[in-house]
């Protein structure tokens, strides 16, 4: 094996000129495909932490009694997809508006009574953090005896959950595409260096060479040029991160959102996809090759 | 294929090749013997070349039977035909010897083609060169050896993997006299320590030199045979 790895090494340095054109090519795929993917990982989080406030209100009747609300409070609690069932008093709740409108606090002063209903502020858990799931547990909570009307913000979550859905699919779209696009240019380019060596595989196949002994160092000039392609492009993609994540970071949502980098493990498993990719694009220029 | 002849390394049966509408090689029979020195001549496109082609299979056969060394080459598995070629050391006109390598690692291919051990492979390869007087520019590239100097090393090559059976197409055409003769003794060497020789040439001073047999082809069939 050592031989065949010496033999690679010594191709790559031969035809520097192509290597270099791969590396390049491979690294600018990597780099787009992996800015698109850290795009998506940052939004997914900035998405995730907005879902995290998103909130049932549950308005009960006006002439509830003490037991009423107890009850209601007890059957919330026990509702799957519940993660925490805090009571707002009609009193609360007017100090909270009062607090929220203090500019026109003078409105709520001429107020001959309060008349916001008692309330529970509904804390959902995270797999009820979608349209059709706080759909169907909004209903289960309108059928509670006690309970006059349940808002949720109904719209909202269905178009939050909409652009969810389309980033993920876009996410995986680029992500194919890309896949695609350096697949084809890996194979393009070690095509050029088959043809540019026929002669020599030729040659090598009049002494006797089998096709494994001809293949094995393509594959992995392939690997390698896929492995120091993918590596660049993550280096790239780092100090681009660094310099945005500078000026950027501090201002998202208060500073209550970090940007952040893929993790050690993910950044390990691009480099072997990037690795894997040369390795396919070397396949399907040698199968078509040596035939 | 009723007849047997244990002395035969290479043994064709009818053989015909087609090249689209055209005949190279029509009903061809020939038995070629073991150490046997055989001269392969005719005109431009009487068929030397694609008479040898068959026989590393260069070419397949488009009719016919070729045995080389007990393999059927009509049955041969694909991945068994390297083991065939290595049965050959084959010498080409235009001598095919790879430029970006150096003239020990073209000759060391043969032998790492047929996964032999890295100590064994720099003895060997240092000593065909010695023998054909080129140790001393192994670590050149072939682009910096003359015509007579890069036929030296392909018949290195040929005879690095210490095969059965020389093959040589024109080996001599594009050298001078003295280079040639150079060559032919290297061939002649190797004829010597058991080797089969099969030379295709037109040179009529190659055919001068004797202890050969002569086989003529004249529009893809044997026109005529000399005996050694």
């Amino acid at each position: 094996m050592q031989r065949f790895y010496r033999r690679a090494i010594k191709d790559i340095l031969e035809n520097r000129f192509l290597t270099a054109i791969t590396v390049i090519t491979i690294a600018l795929s990597i780099l787009i495909a992996a800015a698109f993917a850290l795009f998506f990982v940052n939004a997914g989080d900035m998405l995730n932490f907005w879902q995290k406030g998103i909130r049932m209100m549950v308005y009960l009747k006006t002439d509830a009694t003490e037991a009423e609300r107890l009850d209601t409070k007890f059957r919330l609690q026990g509702l799957e997809g519940v993660q925490e069932a805090v009571y707002i008093s009609k009193e609360e709740a007017l100090a909270r508006l009062k607090a929220q409108m203090a500019h026109h606090s003078a409105l709520l002063e001429n107020l001959k009574e309060n008349p916001l209903p008692d309330a529970f502020e509904i804390t959902l858990k995270p797999s009820t953090r979608n349209s059709e799931e706080l759909g169907f547990l909004a209903e289960r909570v309108q059928a509670l005896p006690g309970v006059t009307e349940v808002e949720y913000g109904q719209q909202w979550i269905q178009r939050f959950t909409q652009v969810i859905n389309l980033f993920s699919l876009a996410g995986s779209g680029i992500g194919a595409l890309f896949f695609m696009a350096t697949l084809f240019i890996v194979a393009n380019t070690i095509r050029l260096v088959l043809y540019s060596r026929r002669d020599e595989i030729e040659i090598m196949r009049l002494v006797g060479a089998t096709d494994r002994f001809i293949k094995i160092p393509f594959y992995l000039e392939g690997m390698i040029q896929g492995g120091a392609g993918t590596i660049i492009g993550l280096l790239l993609l780092y100090a681009g991160y660094l310099a945005l994540a500078l000026h950027f970071a501090p201002g998202m949502a208060g500073g209550m959102i970090q940007l952040r980098f893929f993790s050690v493990g993910v950044c390990l498993a691009v480099v072997l996809g990037g690795t894997l990719i040369g390795w396919l694009g070397c396949w399907v220029s040698l199968k078509q090759f040596m035939k | 294929m009723s007849e047997e002849n244990a002395d035969a390394i290479i043994r064709m049966f009818h053989v015909h090749k087609r090249y689209g509408s055209k005949s190279a090689l029509k009903d061809f029979s020939l038995d070629i013997y073991k150490n046997e020195y055989l001269f392969v001549t005719g005109r431009s496109g009487a068929g030397k070349t694609t008479l040898l082609k068959l026989l590393y299979l260069g070419e397949p056969v488009t009719e016919g039977q070729v045995l080389v060394d007990g393999m059927n080459l009509s049955r041969i598995a694909r991945n068994r035909i390297p083991h065939l070629r290595r049965k050959f050391g084959i010498i080409f006109q235009d001598y095919k010897l790879i430029p970006t390598k150096t003239i020990f690692e073209n000759v060391a291919l043969v032998l790492e083609a047929a996964g032999r051990k890295p100590s064994m492979i720099a003895k060997k390869v240092k000593s065909v060169l010695r023998m054909v007087g080129m140790e001393d520019r192994m670590n050149a590239f072939p682009q910096s050896l003359s015509g007579g100097e890069q036929q030296r090393v392909a018949v290195a090559r040929a005879a690095a993997g210490d095969p059965k059976i020389i093959l040589a197409d024109e080996p001599t055409g594009s050298l001078d006299e003295e280079s040639a003769e150079v060559i032919m003794s290297f061939l002649d060497t190797f004829h010597s320590r058991g080797a089969t020789i099969v030379i295709a040439t037109h040179d009529k001073e190659l055919l001068a030199r004797g202890h050969a047999r002569i086989i003529q082809l004249r529009d893809g069939q044997l026109w005529s045979t000399e005996p050694a």
